[in-house]
């Protein structure tokens, strides 16, 4: 291909001209020189011996112009002749033009949204801190077990002796009440170590970030920095912020500087409002003061390894001083070590909850432009055979097949060009849809899902389709040049039956495409019947007729004895209200953002593992708990008034916590203790979902309130008033009680329930939309090739009806090859999706990754597609003329 | 200047050239010298008409051109023929030789 070499050479003409030009005014210079030497040798004199040189050469300047039309403005205007064509050859074809494009730059633009998704939320989550590639996650681990913090006197211990590391942060979530002037509202935002902004190289916009002495002492220095959007929304900017003061629970904090904008702080998919530094955790947690108790295991927190250390070498470090750490203190910390997890990996924040939905996004997407590709390369085979006469009549009149292959270069390039701009905007409109997808768990939680467009991944999904487009536009004209002539102008015939070479690269593509199309709607099918599983599925309590709600005593203020009367007439109360049939207080509610109290555990006659230390989770509720959420007392009793901090310390467990600690022993009145406090267990609940419906059973238990005091309250309400009847009701009562607060989110029970499945929900979608997405690629791909088979086999088709051939013979003959191409597609994407849909373990819920309810929809579907797709090119093959299409 | 010299047919100039090339790297000077030379100096090539072809010929990919020292110790830019203007060459020569023959054969009819 000569022409391609010059059409490159050209393009960078364009840019070397500056060059170009002294090189040619030396060449020049040089070649007068050489005729006045040779006039000189002559005998002229050096005058005439110039005069004569330039005489005989010509006009310099002329023939520079002319020489610079050569070298530059006559490539350029090839050039722009190449793409004025291209476009008018897109232009008088638009369908052709408008599809190609469409699949493009869908294809192009879901993979770089979704690319930019991962970018942003797994790889590079934080991008305005300095060092990120030297940042870890920090969790603790027992048992195998990641998904639990540190203690704060450990966290200071490993600071203190870990030399690989440049710097320790404490960042953990809180929630508060944040009261400015006379309006209160919800607010999230980070319990930090005092050298967070140092180590993440933050630097405040206004005021300074905490000192190291902020970090010590207990509730000694009530100072917070704000993110740059409370200050802008809340203060309008207000350019003398610092010094200014506000309350959060209650306690008045001095704002000693201002985050810069798009900080987000350290939490992926929530944007923080505010920093306050550990010494003040008391006031932010209404489970008590914690930096001196070496057994709450409450730190979350990141790591930033000095440059060169690897994450081994830290972690080996780490393990060391954990290993002292349990000889050093056994009591609370055997059988707990840490662990440094890359950023994504951290059980703590929104990454780990989107990691498997990515996933199936990533793979759907690419499942998407491999169509998307397939669907071009099928258009562009399907013209360049619609052009093929076009081609050779260009041969015939003298064009070079560098030429031919010059310009359908360009076409090609045009087409992928504007797909990849199309494919920038939306990716560009996608970035931040995420956060569309994720309900707001808590009021005052700002969801923040941020995609960074990255340039390498848009690139590379660009890359693919340009190439791929490409190839499949140049190959007609390569195919041209092969052509003979003569023959190839005097007919161009093909059937409708019989299939060579070419034919077969097209079916082959239509077979993947649709194989593809059937792997993606199988895979929807799949999380649709999950989601629907677990909608329907009970997670051990009442969902109907119960509604709740939560009341924030603690950051109203409240200690124990004052919330303990509260809730005690708050009971008496709602009781007495009309249409309610039950209440209780729990102190976190089921499938609640808040954390169950965890506690190590040891029971009689039951022997851990010398390296263990039994921990489970529990909650504190009040009588009639189990009667009005609805879950079942097996064996025993339920808590009543009577179990106060007069009577004998009691505990309900669940099932499996009776199996593993009393197994084949009745667990009524076996004895329980819970860190140094022995209680008896009075009860057994049945299995109950906790978190999540998608949680493995785990032993739990129960523990009376007035056992147990806490401050805060959740409401769990038996009830058939609707949840807007009962917030009326309910924040009447309240106010009756104490005018300054307001009960949160009162909600049902389903609600509460339906809000942790999410990350189904959103997969759902997704591979909802991009199932779509394929089968309508997919359909345009076998109309495509079917409307070309019909067109080219008019011949045929005529033939065949001269000779007798009913409407009904062409139909069936048209259909029947459109039809056998998607059964073939149909069996290798069943294969394909047998064993892919293994991989979709974790999101499926109760579904076989085989189930043939799922397989045969999008068999349905996908066949009932494929013949709309071939029944109009069919239709229209029964309308020919069959005089005229013999004729023609 | 010799204008009793016949003008170059329109169009011929690239492949003369071309022909000029064919066995070894000339320079500007050198091509117009062997063109002359080989028609035996029927030909006469307007040296300065001869930068714009070659700048051409070399766009198209036929010629590469490569500064060096001439014989006589001046810089000079040599143009090589490459392969793709080899090719070029037995083209524009054959469809030449048949068009003369054409128009021979015209000229030639009583």
């Amino acid at each position: 291909m000569p022409k391609l070499h010059s059409w490159f050479s050209r393009l960078l003409g364009l840019f070397r001209k500056k060059n170009g030009e002294a090189e040619m005014a030396e060449e020049i210079r040089q070649h007068l020189e050489g005729l006045i030497d040779r006039h000189i040798a002559d005998g002229m004199s050096p005058g005439d011996a110039r005069n004569a040189a330039l005489k005989e050469f010509g006009g310099v300047e002329q023939i520079k112009e002319a020489a610079r039309d050569e070298r530059v403005w006559l490539s350029a205007d090839q050039l722009w002749q190449d793409l004025r064509f291209g476009v008018r050859m897109l232009w008088r074809n638009p369908s052709f033009s408008f599809l190609a494009i469409l699949c493009l730059t869908l294809g192009i633009g879901t993979n770089a949204a979704v690319f930019s998704w991962i970018e942003g939320i797994l790889f590079h989550p934080y991008p305005l801190v300095e060092h990120e590639e030297r940042m870890f996650a920090l969790t603790g681990t027992t048992r195998g077990a990641t998904n639990i913090g540190l203690s704060y006197p450990d966290y200071l211990d490993f600071q203190k002796n870990c030399t690989l590391i440049d710097s320790f942060i404490v960042d953990r979530i809180v929630g508060t009440t944040l009261s400015i002037g006379d309006r209160a509202e919800r607010a999230s935002g980070g319990l930090v170590s005092a050298n967070y902004f140092d180590a993440l190289g933050m630097r405040p916009i206004l005021g300074r970030g905490f000192n190291p002495e902020e970090g010590t002492g207990r509730n000694a220095h009530p100072v917070t920095v704000i993110s740059y959007e409370m200050w802008q929304n809340r203060y309008i900017g207000d350019p003398g912020i610092i010094g200014k003061t506000q309350y959060f629970n209650g306690v008045q904090h001095t704002i000693i500087g201002v985050a810069p904008e798009k900080f987000y702080g350290t939490f992926v998919g929530y944007a923080f409002q505010f920093w306050v530094p550990t010494s003040m955790q008391e006031t932010f947690d209404s489970t008590g003061y914690k930096l001196e108790d070496r057994g709450d295991r409450w730190v979350e927190g990141y790591v930033f390894l000095k440059p060169g250390v690897s994450a081994q070498q830290a972690q080996d470090e780490i393990s060391a001083v954990a290993k002292r750490l349990e000889s050093d203190y056994p009591a609370t910390d055997r059988g707990h070590g840490i662990q440094l997890l890359p950023l994504w990996k951290t059980p703590f924040n929104g990454a780990a909850a989107i990691f498997p939905t990515l996933g199936i996004a990533l793979a759907v997407v690419v499942f998407v432009l491999l169509i998307a590709c397939a669907n071009v390369s099928n258009l562009l085979l399907v013209r360049s055979l619609l052009r093929r006469q076009e081609m050779t009549v260009r041969l015939a009149l003298g064009a070079g097949r560098g030429r031919l292959v010059q310009q359908l270069f360009t076409e090609g390039l045009i087409l992928a060009a504007i797909a990849t701009a199309g494919g920038i905007a939306v990716a560009h409109w996608c970035r931040n849809a995420l956060v569309l997808a994720f309900p707001t768990p808590a009021p005052g939680i700002i969801i923040n899902y941020p995609g960074a467009i990255d340039w390498r991944v848009l690139a590379l999904s660009a890359g693919v389709c340009v190439i791929s487009t490409l190839f499949f536009a140049v190959v007609p004209a390569i195919q041209a040049s092969k052509v003979d002539l003569v023959g190839a102008l005097k007919t161009e015939s093909g059937g409708v039956v019989g299939g060579h070479g070419r034919s077969r690269l097209r079916s082959g593509l239509v077979l993947l495409q649709v194989s593809l199309s059937f792997v993606l709607l199988a895979g929807a099918g799949l999380l649709l019947q999950s989601l629907q599983r677990i909608q329907n599925a009970s997670p051990g309590f009442a969902t109907r007729d119960v509604i709740t709600a939560g009341i924030d005593l603690f950051s109203a203020g409240y200690k124990l004895d004052r919330a303990k009367t509260f809730k005690d007439q708050l009971l008496e109360r709602v009781r007495s209200l009309s249409g309610i049939e039950s209440v209780a207080i729990a102190r976190v509610r089921p499938f609640s953002y808040s954390n169950y109290s965890n506690a190590t555990i040891a029971a009689d006659g039951y022997q851990a593992a010398p390296d263990q230390l039994p921990t489970a989770d529990y909650v504190e509720v009040s009588e009639g708990y189990f009667a009005t959420i609805g879950i079942p007392i097996l064996f025993g009793r339920e808590f009543t008034r009577n179990d106060d901090e007069n009577a004998p310390p009691v505990a309900i467990v669940n099932e499996t916590m009776a199996a593993r600690y009393w197994p084949g022993k009745n667990p009524i009145d076996q004895r329980l203790q819970v860190k140094d406090k022995w209680m008896q267990v009075v009860g057994v609940a049945k299995l109950s979902n906790y978190r999540t419906k998608l949680e493995p059973p785990k032993p739990f238990f129960y523990v009376p309130m007035r056992q147990h005091p806490f401050v805060n309250c959740g409401l769990i309400i038996r009830t058939r008033l609707t949840p807007g009847a009962m917030m009326t009701v309910l924040a009447q009562e309240i106010h009756a009680l104490d005018p300054n607060i307001v009960p949160v989110d009162t909600i049902t029970m389903q609600e509460q329930v339906d809000r942790m499945s999410y990350s189904q929900r959103l997969a759902v979608t997704l591979l909802t939309v991009f199932g779509g997405m394929a089968l309508f690629l997919a359909a345009i791909g076998l109309y495509a090739v079917m409307s070309y088979a019909v067109s080219q086999g008019t011949r045929e088709l005529g033939l065949r009806m001269a000779l007798g051939a009913g409407a009904a013979d062409l139909l069936r003959l048209v259909m029947s090859r459109g039809l056998v191409l998607t059964a073939g597609g149909l069996v290798l994407g069943t294969a394909v999706a047998l064993s892919l849909t293994r991989l979709m373990g974790s999101l499926l819920y109760q579904v076989s990754p085989r189930d043939p309810l799922a397989f045969g929809s999008a068999f349905v579907i996908l066949t009932v597609v494929a013949l709309a797709a071939c029944f109009v090119p069919a239709w229209r093959a029964t309308r020919i003329n069959p005089v005229q299409a013999l004729r023609s | 200047m010799a204008r009793e010299k016949p003008e170059l047919v329109y169009g011929t100039l690239d492949m003369l050239i071309l022909k000029s090339l064919q066995h070894e790297p000339r320079h500007g000077l050198e091509i117009a010298d062997r063109i002359q030379q080989m028609s035996k100096e029927i030909l006469h090539v307007e040296q300065g008409s001869l930068y714009p072809a070659l700048y051409r010929l070399e766009a198209r990919g036929w010629v590469k051109g490569e500064w060096d020292v001439s014989e006589n110790n001046r810089k000079a830019r040599y143009y090589k023929l490459t392969a793709a203007g080899r090719k070029q060459l037995l083209a524009e020569t054959e469809h030449w030789s048949r068009i003369t023959r054409g128009i021979d054969l015209v000229l030639s009819a009583s």
